[in-house]
């Protein structure tokens, strides 16, 4: 897969701030279920922005909601500076959306489907650009083929490629490496970040927390319909990421010594580890500190590491936190 | 306006149709024809004329309406039912087009494909029997009238369905029956009295009716009466179609 560099944003309504505004959203189901709770939330121009939370937890509504394929309860969303609402039109033809399911059609040919999506977003056919789409996403020697004929990872890239056919400025992707080989998965996220280079905006939401570290810019967490926290990826890491300097001991510890007592120490691997877990913003991390203490001691070790807690350990203990 | 999705709706919805040429053409015009060598030639030369019409010429804009009304249905209703059966209908839902757009695409595809079914049944009646046609225009206005309304009915249907059998059970239940005592096969005058009233609430009556007037010139209900039911029950379909898009019933949660 190559890059797409097809794509040129172009602001309006609103230059420099979002390119999605919510506000107030709630969506109550038929049946009663809650399924988002006055969401505010704010997608800037030109970011990646990656949506984390366990099943169920709005994700899905959330981007349905903005793409109009479910009506809000309550709430107003702006698109580009269009009410999704009353002005749908022009909101939707700067939106683009690859849904969670895999839904194609089954006898059409992915030539055929994808120019039908660009008809239907009320752009003129330019054959041009749908034969460098299908290339970029490695789909033109299938584009001739039944969908039905193809595999499950091809199927994700012609619903890219309808996405992606009336040129839009802002992508959805929901789940869109769930059932993608780790190879492929790779090679989406360069498509992405080379959508992102061109100026679109991307709002991805994922199970695999190693997707949203890798890609994203800024992280959204939403858990039981509710936003809890939207942070730079890099503040959030630092905010809560806290660092362990694991220490490899020469000869196994039975206690900790008192003279170590001031430090968040503990002891594993039947004694022959000593971790230290220090908060890795603050100025003074009291590593210098606590190897002279132990040399003191005559606690020797024979190797050091030090490790940083991943989004996904970030990301459990704030959906615990909240349940 | 969104011109280029009504365009792709229309052309998606046709490249269906030249894709399964055969089933979509092929069986229904064996269909009738088998129609038109049991009625029309075995049994028809039995049968003396109907309102001075012989037999096999009198069935003729009956059973191309039968055909249309059925082929008008189940184009529509398949037409919308299939993207909500496979999801691709949250493309649709997603898209920059209006209601009325959306129903002009898939409406419009379905009429197109009865009309043109409807005018390879008249030619291939025409080699079984003999007939003319008095107002071609108006039977061009009938066949178009018709099959667009049955496609708005075909296209409700299809929003209803959530199954393939609920997708049948209309057709299967309601309209089959409807078609064959609308007077296809006969002139409603046949009937004893107490049944011509009954007939009257049936709304193929009128269509046949009228349809059968623009080929001979002689009619069960009075031209202007067929053409305002026709008119009264397009207005029907319009209005529920308008109310589902409004309220998204069975389309968007």
């Amino acid at each position: 897969m190559k890059p797409l560099d097809n794509r040129h944003a172009q602001p309006s309504g609103n230059p420099a701030g979002s390119v999605i505004s919510v506000t107030g959203l709630g969506k109550t189901y038929a049946s009663g279920f809650q399924a988002l709770r006055n969401v505010d939330l704010e997608i800037r121009r030109g970011e990646i922005f990656a949506l984390l939370g366990p099943n169920g937890a709005g994700k899905t509504t959330l981007i349905s909601i903005i793409c109009g394929i479910v009506n809000p309860s309550t709430g107003v969303v702006l698109a580009d500076g269009h009410d999704i609402v009353r002005d749908y039109r022009a909101a939707r033809t700067k939106i683009g959306l690859v849904p969670q399911e895999l839904s194609t059609d089954a006898f059409e040919s992915v030539w055929d489907t994808v120019k039908f999506s660009r008809g239907l977003f009320g752009k003129a056919a330019n054959p041009a650009l749908i034969e460098k789409i299908l290339k970029d996403l490695s789909l033109w020697e299938k584009k001739d083929s039944k969908i039905m004929t193809l595999s499950g990872g091809m199927k994700r890239r012609v619903m890219i490629a309808k996405a992606l056919s009336h040129e839009p400025t802002i992508l959805f992707l929901d789940e869109p490496t769930a059932g993608v080989d780790v190879e492929l998965r790779r090679d989406m996220w360069e498509m992405v970040r080379a959508l992102r280079d061109n100026g679109v905006t991307i709002i991805l939401t994922t199970h695999y927390i190693e997707e949203a570290e890798e890609m994203a810019d800024r992280i959204g967490v939403i858990n039981k319909g509710e936003i809890i926290l939207v942070e730079d990826k890099t503040v959030l890491m630092h905010k809560l990421g806290r660092k362990q300097l694991i220490l490899q001991l020469q000869n196994p510890l039975m206690a900790l010594p008192a003279a170590l007592s001031g430090y968040d120490l503990a002891l594993a691997e039947g004694g022959f580890q000593l971790v230290y877990t220090f908060d890795a913003q603050s100025e003074e991390t009291g590593i210098a500190g606590l190897l002279r203490l132990l040399g003191e001691q005559g606690i020797d070790f024979k190797d050091l590491q030090t490790s940083q807690s991943s989004l996904e350990d970030i990301f459990v203990d704030l959906v615990r936190g909240r349940a | 306006m969104n011109l280029h999705a009504i365009k792709a709706i229309y052309l998606f919805e046709m490249a269906r149709t030249w894709r399964t040429l055969m089933e979509s053409i092929a069986s229904p015009v064996i269909s009738t024809s088998l129609y038109f060598i049991v009625f029309g030639s075995a049994i028809g030369s039995r049968i003396a004329d109907v309102d001075g019409i012989s037999y096999g010429a009198f069935i003729v804009p009956g059973l191309i309406m039968l055909s249309i009304l059925t082929e008008s249905i189940s184009n529509a209703a398949f037409g919308i039912y299939m993207p909500k059966f496979s999801g691709t209908i949250y493309e649709l839902l997603s898209a920059p087009v209006s209601a009325m757009e959306t129903v002009i695409g898939y409406v419009g595809a379905a009429a197109s494909k009865s009309i043109i079914l409807g005018t390879i049944i008249l030619v291939t009646a025409r080699l079984f029997v003999d007939f003319s046609v008095d107002h071609p225009v108006w039977m061009v206005a009938f066949l178009v009238l018709t099959a667009v309304t049955f496609s708005l009915f075909g296209f409700i249907i299809g929003i209803w369905a959530d199954s393939f059998q609920r997708l049948q059970l209309i057709p299967l239940m309601i309209v089959t029956p409807l078609t064959f005592l609308g007077g296809s096969f006969y002139s409603i005058n046949m009937l004893p009295p107490f049944w011509q009233n009954v007939a009257l609430f049936n709304p193929v009556v009128y269509l046949v009716s009228g349809f059968r007037w623009s080929f001979y010139g002689v009619a069960d209900v009075n031209i202007a009466v067929s053409l305002g039911m026709t008119l009264v029950f397009m207005l029907a379909c319009l209005t529920g179609i308008w109310w589902i898009f409004r309220t998204g019933y069975r389309l968007k949660a």
